[in-house]
């Protein structure tokens, strides 16, 4: 188990290390001047050259990857303005446009995205999979088919029309802002809800169908029949035996989802002015912010990376027949 | 479980009588009907079944699949999905009355005075639950006592069917376990609440031979121990041979011929169970063609006329008067022998086995 831990920890390493190396060639090589771009319209030479020496610009690419590279494990220096400043580790650049090293920034907009998405995701979760398991036991029923219905309306909706709808129309609820959970929970909750209204509704479409499939799936297997003829409550055989097994390849998708989630709120943010990650990237993909736009990356695929690791070990929790070595 | 089937008419047929006079019957199935309502039409999986089943004897249920022996033997347990099932007659278990219980005598019915074996044992045991937390929450249903006192007799259980090192193998998963290991605790968690009555649905059809031999060991072993009633639904005659008292053989929703083991086996009379014999191949000498019977199982939605068996029978002209085609016969006693019955016009079929099957016969 450990060893497994470790082999995918070390894979998970090399698949962020690959992602830098090719985001690096993408943003900062390939370009034809990317010192030029970082540096803005209102571009001075003295700045010009600033920009060009301290991100060395002007050495082979393999050199500048290393330095990027000393930078995310030993921190390093930029030099703006003839001023320089010392960026920690993991530093992952220097916003020119923004005066501010991208770790802090991302570091600021991170724990908000972390709370739309936890917040949405448990509505979600919790909500497709009661109704998608009611759907599944009255199966075939008016209840049933207007389940179904409910949730293929919902999930054929644009995403953005409901956070449209919400934001606009669901007046009554709190102000969307972002207070830190740390600073004041119940401020931090109510400022976050609509964001989580919206995010719940519109996936838990997917997961009610998702859960009354798999539900289906379970309450037609043999083992179930058994648990039935042993002469325990249906609410038993249902609850205890059906979901138990219904539930394992939910939850799969749910752990890739959540990552995918964590990268994606972008709508999300913007609609209810949100400073999270996607309102980072965005922001820095209108000004041409090159080191926020790599460090974005980086640490999307980090997340990603993470979360898949995370579902693989939680697998061998739900599934006993799943080994791990 | 009952409310409106409309029937088809037909001849009543009394529950024939097994030769264990005297002996009151613990299972007791009258005028059986099953059937599923389909898009397609009314699927009559089992028509009319009725027989009886006294405590220590096992009855073996043999035919093709779709002649409704596992259909008939589920809904000795109530385990038919309601809303899509209808069924009419009486199952009586232990004086009982399943058909048309409530949900919550069915509850307490289930497992406690009837219990099931199922034919595959991998599908059949929850993957995700240990073998000890199954047979104890079998137990715990009909018991009230203690998580502790429940893991013990989970524990003595797997000892008692043969499973070595039970209080290390009880807190274990199925996927753990070997095939034979796995149908012996799914016998345990069946066995744990002393039913009276154990339906065995093709317990051996997914192990290998020498498995076989002993899950039919065991069940012989703990049927004499428990003094239980056996169902057992195979369609294998040499597991048959080995294990039953009595055999019901049921083609296309009906009984066919029941009675003795060692009559039907030695000198069957229905036209069916000659074909049954027939199509076993011989193991010894040189090995020669199959002897399939001809044709097809009838669809339980468009039964045949009069016999169901007849489209498929080579004795359908001895019978004079088309009546094959067009009379469903009786399950009545057709010779001398009043120990068992068989569902065929045929006249004296005892003769005809005789002279003309017997030399056919491998």
């Amino acid at each position: 188990m450990l060893l497994y831990i470790l082999r995918r920890v070390i894979s998970a390493i090399s698949v962020v290390i690959v992602t830098v190396v090719c985001s690096f060639l993408l943003f900062f090589a390939a370009p034809h001047d990317p010192a030029g771009v970082i540096c803005g319209p209102k571009c001075t030479p003295e700045r010009l050259k600033d920009i060009t020496n301290s991100l060395n610009l002007d050495q082979p690419v393999v050199e500048q990857i290393g330095l990027y590279f000393k930078g995310i494990v030993v921190g390093r220096d930029y030099s703006a303005g003839g001023v320089t400043r010392h960026c920690d580790a993991p530093c992952l650049g220097y916003s020119y446009i923004l005066g501010v090293p991208v770790t802090d920034l991302l570091a600021r907009a991170v724990p908000v995205t972390l709370s739309i998405v936890i917040g949405g995701a448990t509505i979600y979760l919790c909500f497709g999979v009661l109704i998608g398991t009611i759907a599944a036991r009255v199966r075939g029923t008016t209840l049933d088919k207007a389940a179904v219905g409910t949730s293929l309306v919902i999930g054929s909706v644009p995403y953005f029309i409901v956070a449209l709808v919400i934001a606009l129309y669901a007046t009554f609820l709190p102000k969307s802002q972002y207070v830190s959970f740390f600073e004041n929970p119940f401020q931090w909750a109510a400022g976050l809800l609509a964001a989580w209204l919206c995010l719940g509704l519109t996936n838990s479409a997917q997961y009610t169908r998702y859960s009354r499939a798999s539900m289906i799936e379970a309450l037609g297997q043999d083992f179930t029949r058994t648990a039935r003829s042993k002469g325990i409550s249906e609410r038993r055989v249902v609850y205890r035996h059906g979901l138990r097994a219904a539930m394992t390849p939910v939850i799969t998708i749910f752990g890739v989802d959540v990552a995918y989630q964590l990268v994606n709120t972008i709508f999300t943010e913007r609609i209810f002015q949100l400073p999270g990650l996607g309102t980072r990237i965005i922001n820095a993909f209108n000004q041409y912010d090159l080191p926020v736009l790599m460090g974005g990356v980086i640490v999307g695929a980090t997340v990603l990376v993470v979360m898949n690791l995370v579902v693989d070990i939680l697998y061998t929790v739900l599934d006993p027949r799943v080994r791990l070595g | 479980m009952t409310e409106q089937t409309v029937r088809a008419p037909q001849t009543v047929t009394r529950a024939p009588r097994t030769r264990a006079e005297g002996e009151e019957a613990y299972l007791e199935v009258t005028d059986l009907h099953v059937q599923f309502p389909t898009a397609d039409g009314r699927v009559q999986a089992v028509q009319g079944l009725s027989y009886s089943l006294p405590l220590r004897r096992t009855l073996a249920i043999v035919g093709e699949s779709g002649s409704g022996k596992s259909v008939s033997s589920m809904a000795i347990l109530g385990l038919h999905d309601r809303k899509s099932t209808w069924i009419s007659g009486s199952i009586k278990v232990g004086g009982k009355e399943v058909v048309g219980m409530s949900e919550k005598d069915l509850m307490s019915y289930r497992g406690a005075d009837a219990a099931m074996i199922f034919q595959d044992p991998q599908s059949s045991l929850h993957p995700f639950f240990t073998i000890g937390d199954q047979i104890t929450e079998s137990y715990r249903a009909h018991h009230n006592v203690s998580k502790r006192a429940a893991k013990a007799r989970a524990v003595d259980m797997l000892g008692r069917v043969g499973i070595p090192n039970p209080s290390r193998r009880v807190d274990q998963y199925p996927h753990e376990f070997s095939g034979g290991m796995r149908q012996r605790a799914m016998i345990a968690m069946a066995l744990v609440n002393d039913p009276k009555l154990l339906i065995a649905d093709e317990p051996t059809t997914a192990l290998d031979v020498t498995v076989q031999a002993q899950i039919l060991d065991l069940i012989a072993d703990l049927q004499r121990d428990f003094g239980s009633a056996v169902v057992f639904i195979t369609h294998d005659l040499g597991v048959v041979a080995e294990i039953a008292d009595d055999i019901l053989v049921m083609y296309g929703g009906n009984a066919v011929e029941h009675g003795p083991v060692e009559k039907i086996l030695g000198a069957p009379l229905h036209p069916y169970s000659w074909g049954l014999l027939e199509s076993i191949p011989a193991v010894s000498g040189t090995p020669g063609p199959l002897h399939p019977i001809p044709g097809s199982p009838p669809s339980l939605l468009a039964m045949p006329s009069g016999c169901a068996f007849h489209p498929r029978c080579e004795f359908r002209d001895r019978v004079g008067g088309d009546l094959c085609r067009t009379l469903k016969p009786e399950l009545i006693p057709r010779t001398a022998d009043q120990g068992r019955t068989s569902r065929c016009h045929l006249k004296e079929p005892d003769k005809v086995f005789e002279t003309e099957v017997l030399p056919r016969l491998p």
